[in-house]
């Protein structure tokens, strides 16, 4: 039994409020330890989600939430992993929990984003990648974004208007969600007027950046128990492979993939086995979702995903989409909470509020935008420099 | 007076009539890296391999490519007024990888096609007021 219980889930409103991160988690913080029933003073240890925007606060965010919080002598650990910072900050606090270390752990991810495309350090760092895709080449992350929707037009005839569904769908997924910041339906026309970013791809179809706080509190099953929680929703799996030689598949923030020339690529790719290590640790399969949050950093991408967390075979995501089966009310919801299309991203905080949004979903308690009867829900998510990040959740 | 020409990084390209990217490559397995390896082997195979410095191939096929219509955040030397640039992934048939490079100046990005061969040649990546920055560019066959 590796399960470990989520006793309670929060989050900061995402939005471009100009705070200070700080406040954002905490105030995340302070709605999981309400909604877990938990004192500040009782939680054991403590995960944060770093962000490198913040300066040194971020570096250490488990330290600085700790200490906004009121020092309380509880262990911290500061994770960072990209956009896949909160999966990781969560691993590292049901680690402690799966080997006896400590009974109950607050996990906490937030951010604060400057205006405009995601940028490297500053500075003159020539032996950095991510300085240098944007110095030499100017890849910014939509770019990469582009390349990857355009080879889905090649492979699998993919069209602007299957892309422009996906951002519509989420549209009105996220419009009762009070934690979202855009809160608007979009029609396709909306979409495929907007100015081109990143060939074939419109600025609606890409997610803004934004200021926002996740924060979850996990126990042990029998603390949750000697608790008296009833049927908490349970972490069964939590995935954070890295890729394995060769990556076949150019990735943020390289130049090149790996050469295949020397060795034969594996037989799964990267972004398929991401989920793969999590529905093998939960001993569940894709038939036995009900609910996924998926990655959705441009429209293209969430089709991707569909495939790599096999929803559909490679090709059909399109018809998937086109059918209804991922919207609200069809198969497999994906991305009731609305995505990064209705939240732009706030980067430690993003794979929290992905498993935020499951926990609503399984206790029925997602209002408008729930999906009757979710019992298993699985997240998915990609950081730069491989980082995987799948948890799947179940009640 | 014409500007002085100097790459916009050391050590990754070659110069002359016919330019070729520097990579590794490794001479247990044939793996190669871009940019090069000089200390380590990345293949967890043949962990320690000795590595050779190699020029890559200079023709490969499109594996995608898109083009920035809003200008990067620095360090990217944006013209002012700013021009809409087109980066392409291509596939270099002997090395079994895919490379990252902007389109030749002049070339059409409307007329790009996935599988479409393109080969390697030197471009300005921007410009001050007595040096042309080079950088390699793919340009279509």
């Amino acid at each position: 039994m590796t399960d470990v219980a989520i006793l309670g889930v929060g989050m900061h409103p995402w939005g471009k409020w100009g705070r200070n991160f700080v406040d954002y988690g905490v105030a995340a913080a302070q709605a999981a330890l309400a909604d877990a029933g938990m004192e500040w003073r009782d939680i054991q240890f403590v995960s944060g989600a770093d962000t490198i925007r913040n300066g040194y606060p971020g570096y250490v965010s488990g330290a600085t939430f700790a200490q906004a919080l009121g020092w309380q002598g509880a262990p911290v650990a500061s994770s960072y992993a990209a956009c896949a910072s909160g999966a990781t900050a969560l691993n590292a606090a049901r680690a402690q929990i799966l080997a006896g270390l400590c009974d109950v752990a607050l996990v906490v991810g937030a951010d604060t984003t400057p205006k405009g495309f995601l940028a490297p350090t500053a500075g003159e760092r020539r032996d950095d990648p991510d300085w240098l895709r944007f110095r030499l080449l100017g890849a910014t992350n939509p770019a990469y974004f582009g390349l990857y929707a355009r080879r889905r037009m090649e492979l699998y005839g993919a069209t602007p208007g299957d892309f422009a569904r996906v951002k519509v769908k989420n549209a009105r997924h996220g419009l009762t969600n009070p934690n979202a910041r855009y809160r608007k339906e979009v029609t396709e026309d909306d979409v495929l007027g907007s100015p081109v970013v990143a060939d074939p791809l419109h600025l609606l179809e890409i997610c803004a950046t934004s200021d926002g706080g996740a924060a979850v509190v996990i126990a042990s099953t029998d603390f949750a128990k000697s608790r008296g929680t009833k049927a908490p929703a349970r972490i069964a799996a939590i995935s954070t492979v890295t890729p394995t030689y060769p990556n076949t598949v150019i990735e943020m923030p390289n130049f090149a993939t790996d050469s295949s020339a020397g060795v034969k690529p594996p037989e799964t790719t990267f972004r398929d086995s991401i989920a793969a290590k999590a529905y093998d640790e939960a001993g569940l399969g894709p038939d036995d979702l009900d609910v996924a949050e998926v990655y959705d950093l441009s429209t293209a991408l969430e089709l991707d995903w569909y495939e790599n967390i096999g929803l559909c075979k490679a090709g059909e995501a399109e018809k998937l989409l086109n059918d209804g089966d991922t919207t609200l009310g069809g198969r497999i919801p994906v991305n009731t909470s609305g995505g990064l299309a209705c939240f732009g991203e706030a980067v430690p905080a993003q794979a929290l509020a992905q498993v935020c949004e499951l926990t609503w979903q399984l206790r029925g308690e997602a209002g408008e935008r729930q999906a009757e009867g979710a019992k298993v829900g699985l997240t998915i998510n990609q950081g730069l420099f491989g980082h995987g990040s799948s948890v799947i959740v179940i009640r | 007076m014409a500007k002085t020409r100097v790459p916009a990084i050391e050590g990754w390209f070659t110069t002359g009539d016919e330019p070729a990217l520097v990579g590794s490559r490794g001479k247990e397995t044939g793996s190669y890296f871009f940019p090069k390896s000089v200390a380590f082997s990345r293949n967890p195979a043949a962990p320690a391999e000795k590595l050779e410095e190699v020029a890559l191939g200079r023709r490969g096929r499109i594996w995608s490519f898109t083009t920035n219509y809003y200008p990067p955040p620095e360090p990217y030397v944006a013209p002012d007024p700013f021009v809409p640039y087109t980066i392409v992934a291509v596939e270099l048939p002997e090395e079994q990888m895919v490379v990252l490079g902007q389109l030749a100046e002049g070339a059409d990005p409307a007329a790009l096609k996935v599988g479409a061969e393109v080969e390697l040649v030197l471009g300005t990546l921007y410009e001050d007021d007595e040096h042309e920055y080079e950088v390699w560019k793919w340009r279509p066959v």
